[in-house]
């Protein structure tokens, strides 16, 4: 089979693995009489030969094999797959497939506006079927922007999704390719998907309908009408009426949401006629192809259109549900996001300062044991209150920043799949703030010889003095607010014995000159992001930026308040632990004693550890020399490991020395000003110590495998944060 | 399985894959490549070749001792660059001789049978390179490094 292009009539069964499910089963449906919108299918061989004559085939096999896969996390196969959208975005269609597509497509879909679909041969002959893990198009108009959008159909090959699910899908990089199918669309007044069996309940099947095209049916944002019906005698069992606000148009290209004309706010999309006749379509199709079908339908001029059918996929049961299941779900459609910055900016972020500065008025001392006891309850009650919030708001929130990356890549197509998160950066951290404050207690030190020595041998300082007591009084306020850093969590204090920690920070800060945040122009960039855009779409990609910055900084912002918050619930235990010291020593009323040490014992240990990771492995023959992971800040940088196991050794940090780290999080970047790059074993493009490091153009690699064990603090390293890859020794 | 016994076996299996490697050596600072047919100890801690003693890589050895080996597994397709296993092997190389000989050139032909006249000559000199460090790259760009003697 060497046919790069069939149209609806040439496809037969032969054609499964070269048409894929979705192209096939339309296929099936025309012969048999189904109403189904004029198209034609890309096969899987043009994919092949387009890998091939691009060079993409070995490069996404490199990308792909950079590591386990059992060794990445979700956001790093986000990343990966991202890095893929973008070689495809670049890579220009070959003459020879121009050649053989251009003029089909030109002369079949001159001026019309059409659907760009992906057909994965096997998709939907699964038994359980995975919709919605590639991607379609709707609305794109002329040549060039369909061959565009072919390319896209094709990257999704390789989506997050897809490759979570690679194993189910039988995905292999080497062997697995896409079909496309172009489509002429039809712009029905209501559209929507049926079941011609529900998948919940054997007896019944579902209509669902919209106003306008389903898109937004399919991704949540347009809530639909639904109808239950009887199999048996096809009658309504019940019509469930949504709330009709918005609908689904295509703009000038894509579709947009926009206001239901009030006249169709209280009328049903489809009548209860039209409903049953949409099933009894379904039903047809379930007869034809042997399995319950779950089929998307548009209807125009009282005219049903099929624009896909497939198996109904089983659902799982909870019990089979995994986390890839909640990793899916992170993935936010924009008016999701709008509505989810609304509540975090506007509601949860004012409630959490409120809740700390609450707690922090209250004199811990003044109060009785049984206070104390039922203090260190609240408090804790209130800290996993946030830390659930934490991961049911802010976490998918963060998607903000992802669907900003895509839209930009696809519109911009930078060679730097990366460039759009510095028009996110520079948005004003808590973590950045809290360094410029602490580079303002260096400046005073650097600035006077004499408060820098007293500093620097742990002195008292005098509040006789002009400059130590405007130190002091500054001390005191940083403290106030972000704790001294002995602690894994900002605002608590008195981690560790001496509580010298930030002090001898400040000194080895000002040992060395101050270190500016990079500050790039990205007036430019926002300039060339916007006019990627035509009118009626700017305001919109203007939206799109602003909550893109809001939700990166909430992501490193989040964890400094839930942190500000579980600091308060550490000092009522701390205050709890003194009572017990003491008692210790003045032997007495032993009940109270033993209720609070209950409580401590309860709730006294939320300090994580930075790393699981106990030291590096006593490893005599081998030597890592050279470790791959992510780049995730461009620049190269040399110097003497730090590796971070313990909170408490970050006091030990200094001046240019490289960060190695398992996880950074935001209560710990208060060194990153004194580095000179930053390893992690964790991995993403978008965790806090690759936000950090571009904050300051420091190279950071992220995603190293066992970082902590394979790299030892004194170990010479260079970081080439352009490639992503750590080098070992050679000073 | 530790990292370093994990190490060794996917360098004993790449070197009990392939039969030749490029062998550098050098003259007055001149660098030499020349490609042989090797064979391994058990333990990884010697390689053997054959070669005539009247060949520039013989003389060079004989005057520095210090050599080095690639050995990888390339097919010369694309899929090399994610696929292919390469190790730099550092060493010394001294000429085998005595007693020591009949036993090595007994290993050595067990994995190339072929050059029995070869290495039966009297003009073929038998080369043992005592191994010091490998060094393995895959997956383009990954290294490790295992020190056989210190």
């Amino acid at each position: 089979m060497n046919r790069m292009l069939l149209s609806i009539e040439e496809i037969n069964e032969s054609h499964s693995n070269v048409a894929g499910g979705k192209g096939l089963s339309l296929a099936r449906l025309y012969l048999a009489g189904f109403n189904v919108p004029e198209m034609i299918c890309v096969t899987t061989r043009c994919y092949d030969k387009f890998l091939d004559l691009s060079g993409l085939r070995e490069r996404i096999l490199l990308e792909l094999n950079r590591k386990d896969f059992s060794d990445m996390r979700w956001e790093e196969i986000w990343d990966a797959s991202l890095r893929i959208r973008n070689m495809f975005n670049h890579a220009h269609f070959p003459p020879e497939l121009h050649l053989k597509l251009g003029p089909v497509l030109d002369e079949r879909f001159s001026g019309l506006p059409v659907a760009v679909r992906s057909s994965a041969p096997g998709e939907d002959s699964l038994r359980t079927s995975f919709a919605g893990l590639h991607d379609s198009f709707v609305n794109i108009s002329g040549t060039d922007a369909i061959l565009d959008h072919i390319k896209r159909v094709w990257a999704s090959l390789w989506s997050d999704s897809a490759l979570l699910y690679r194993q189910e899908l039988g995905l292999t990089i080497d062997k697995s390719a896409m079909a496309v199918v172009v489509q002429k669309i039809v712009v029905g007044e209501s559209s929507g998907v049926v079941f011609s069996k529900s998948p919940t309940d054997s007896a019944s099947g579902v209509v669902e309908a919209v106003y306008g095209l389903n898109q937004g049916l399919v991704d949540g944002a347009v809530p639909p009408d639904r109808w239950i019906l009887d199999r048996n005698t096809r009658k309504i069992r019940s019509h469930h009426h949504a709330k009709r606000q918005f609908y689904m148009v295509p703009g000038n290209s894509g579709v947009y949401e926009d206001e239901l004309p009030d006249s169709l706010k209280n009328e049903a999309p489809l009548s209860d006629e039209a409903a049953q006749a949409i099933f009894d379509l379904a039903l047809k199709s379930e007869l034809f192809f042997g399995t319950p079908q779950d089929m998307e339908w548009t209807r125009k001029a009282g005219l049903f259109y099929v624009l896909q059918s497939r198996p109904v996929s089983t659902l799982k049961s909870p019990e089979q549900q995994d986390e890839r299941q909640w990793y899916l779900s992170l993935h936010r459609s924009f008016e999701n996001l709008k509505g989810l910055r609304n509540k975090i900016e506007n509601t949860l972020i004012p409630e959490m300062i409120q809740t700390a500065a609450q707690l922090s008025s209250v004199d811990l001392s003044l109060l009785s044991d049984q206070d104390l006891i039922d203090e260190i309850e609240k408090r804790a009650a209130l800290n996993q209150k946030w830390v659930d919030v934490y991961w049911a708001e802010f976490i998918p929130y963060a998607h903000g920043i992802r669907l900003f990356g895509q839209v930009y890549n696809d519109t911009v197509k930078p060679q730097n799949p990366y460039e759009f998160v510095d028009l996110l950066a520079q948005t004003g951290m808590a973590s950045t703030e809290r360094n410029e404050r602490m580079e303002n207690l260096a400046s005073m030190a650097r600035n006077n010889p004499v408060l820098f020595e007293k500093l620097e041998n742990l002195d008292p300082l005098s509040a006789n003095t002009e400059d130590e007591k405007k130190f002091i009084s500054a001390m005191d306020r940083f403290v106030a607010s972000y704790g001294d850093l002995s602690c894994p969590v900002t605002g608590s204090r008195e981690c560790a014995q001496g509580g010298d920690a930030l002090i001898r920070l400040i000194v080895e800060m000002a040992s060395h000159p101050p270190v500016i945040t990079g500050h790039k122009n990205i007036r430019d960039l926002e300039k060339q992001f916007l006019a990627s855009f035509d009118e009626q779409n700017k305001n919109r990609a203007g939206e799109l930026l602003e909550l893109a910055r809001s939700s990166y900084k909430l992501r490193d912002d989040d964890n400094i308040y839930l942190g500000r918050i579980e600091a308060q619930l550490m000092m009522a235990v701390n205050e709890a632990k003194r009572r017990l010291e003491w008692s210790d020593k003045h032997p007495g009323n032993k009940k109270g004693v033993r209720r609070l040490k209950d409580a401590v014992d309860m709730h006294g240990q939320t300090q994580a550890p930075v790393s699981s990771a106990k030291g590096p492995l006593p490893v005599k023959n081998v030597q890592a020399r050279q470790l791959l992971g992510q780049p995730a800040s461009n620049g190269v940088s040399r110097g003497y490991a730090r590796v971070i196991v313990e909170h408490s050794q970050l006091s030990e940090f200094r001046y240019g020395e490289i960060l190695v780290c398992d996880a950074v999080d935001p209560n710990m970047t208060f060194v990153v000003p004194l580095a000179a790059g930053i390893v992690e074993r964790r991995g993403g493009m978008l965790i806090h110590g690759a936000i950090i490091a571009r904050e300051y153009g420091l190279a950071c690699v992220t995603g190293v495998p066992d970082a902590t064990k394979l790299i030892r603090t004194g170990d010479f390293l260079t970081v080439d944060g352009f490639l992503g890859i750590v080098t070992i020794g050679q000073e | 399985m530790n990292d370093e016994d994990h190490l060794k076996n996917q360098i004993r299996e790449l070197l009990l894959s392939q039969r030749l490697g490029v062998l550098s050596t050098h003259y007055k600072g001149h660098p030499y490549s020349s490609l042989v047919a090797f064979s391994s100890s058990e333990n990884l801690s010697e390689l053997y070749f054959a070669t005539p003693g009247s060949t520039r890589k013989y003389r060079n050895l004989s005057q520095d001792n210090r050599v080095s080996m690639l050995i990888d597994n390339r097919s010369n397709e694309i899929s090399d660059f994610h696929n292919a296993i390469a190790v730099t092997v550092l060493g010394t190389a001294r000429k085998i001789e005595g007693s020591e000989k009949k036993q090595v050139a007994g290993i050595y032909l067990i994995k190339h049978p072929y050059l029995q006249d070869f290495v039966n000559s009297a003009s073929c000199v038998l080369v043992m390179i005592q191994v010091n460090r490998y060094i393995l790259v895959r997956r383009f760009q990954l290294v490790y490094e295992l020190h056989v003697r210190k």
